[in-house]
């Protein structure tokens, strides 16, 4: 019994020891480039650039292998952040930017198949089966996955709308 | 020395682990798609295998039998594989993104390879020595790596061929290496007595 508990324990510290010191020797250093622009990004991974993952974005931005204006939820304000940390120049009046916009549920059409949740990179959309589905908007990040999957066009991209919460004064207008 | 030698022979060709003793057809089925990752895969393989069967050893005979510990048996072997797949994975990340890559998934999965744990197991059972126990398991893997090999690229040529529609994918593959155990049956005929 003890003999058996030894050797097992003694085994497994062993080996443990073992692996810990060949993960040091053989460590594999990543790019830190690609993990600064990876925490750029949304992070909800919801793939409209056509890369698997934000972080899989990063890593083909820094390869240059695709532009800092790949990111549609992230708009101009990504991008322009983007061309800075990788200091590329970047004409952006090209690029439409229509402020940020989440997902809005319209309750007359929705009939609460639940296929919005199931694709909600963030979890922010609330509902049960045959229940009216809400968008909570401090969740939201505007990805659009829902758009596509609503069979009764019940979900659309709309501007934020202006809270109690996040309105700010407006800038004094140049006299 | 003709013993080790006949004894690689047999356990590569006339007991060949995947299409005599149908051990690990998840790597064979799995990364068979081309030749380049199945040779990684069986190199990979190879090592583990090789390294596998001499540290079996040492711990059956240094550790589990002296101890009388032989119901730790399977416990204690599957450690030592699974360290020494990890082991692997280490070495393959650094030394060869490329291949790391290719081999995906398949990579750790050797650790549950039961080729590795049968083999290591069979070597108890037959009470070989040392010497005997490392040309079985190095025999054993290369017959795995042989026969990947010969599966991967007859595949490659199966993915040009017309095949008909319900025998697309996995299917065709499986008829495949039914047709290659059928070869390697006749290999049995070889007599070195």
């Amino acid at each position: 019994m003890i003999a058996a508990v030894l050797s097992l324990t003694l085994l497994g510290a062993a080996l443990g020891i073992g692996l810990g010191v060949a993960a040091r020797r053989f460590a594999v250093e990543g790019n830190p480039m690609v993990d600064e622009v990876a925490a750029l990004m949304p992070g909800s991974n919801c793939g409209q650039c056509g890369f698997p993952g934000c972080p899989g974005a990063a890593a083909a931005v820094v390869a240059g292998e695709a532009p800092p204006t790949l990111c549609p939820p992230g708009g101009k304000a990504l991008a322009a952040a983007l061309a800075e940390k990788l200091g590329i120049e970047l004409d952006l009046s090209g690029v439409v930017d229509e402020g940020p916009k989440i997902a809005l549920v319209a309750e007359e059409i929705c009939i609460g198949c639940c296929r919005c949740i199931k694709v909600c990179p963030t979890d922010a959309i609330l509902g049960a089966p045959k229940q009216i589905h809400n968008v909570i908007r401090e969740a939201c990040t505007g990805c659009g996955n829902c758009i596509e999957r609503c069979p009764t066009e019940a979900m659309s991209m709309q501007p934020v709308p202006m809270t109690l919460q996040h309105w700010v004064w407006p800038k004094p207008a140049v006299a | 020395m003709t013993e080790i030698l006949v004894l690689l022979i047999t356990t590569a060709l006339v007991n060949n682990v995947v299409l005599v003793k149908f051990l690990g057809l998840c790597p064979f089925m799995g990364v068979s798609r081309n030749v380049d990752s199945a040779l990684g895969m069986g190199l990979a393989t190879t090592f583990v295998i090789t390294l596998a069967s001499a540290a079996t050893w040492m711990l059956e005979h240094w550790l589990l039998a002296p101890l009388g510990l032989g119901y730790l048996r399977i416990l204690t072997f599957i450690l030592v594989i699974a360290a020494t797949v990890q082991f692997v994975e280490l070495v393959v990340k650094k030394a060869s993104p490329g291949l790391y890559q290719a081999l995906g998934i398949y990579l750790p999965l050797i650790t549950t390879n039961c080729a590795v744990l049968g083999i290591a197991l069979l070597n108890v059972q037959e009470k070989s020595s040392f010497a005997v126990s490392i040309a079985y398991g190095f025999g054993s893997a290369l017959g795995f790596t042989l026969v990947l090999l010969i599966f991967a690229g007859l595949r490659e040529r199966l993915a040009l061929a017309r095949v008909p529609a319900a025998f697309t994918g996995a299917p065709v593959g499986f008829v495949l290496a039914g047709l290659l155990s059928l070869a390697f049956m006749g290999f049995a005929g070889l007599n070195f007595k």
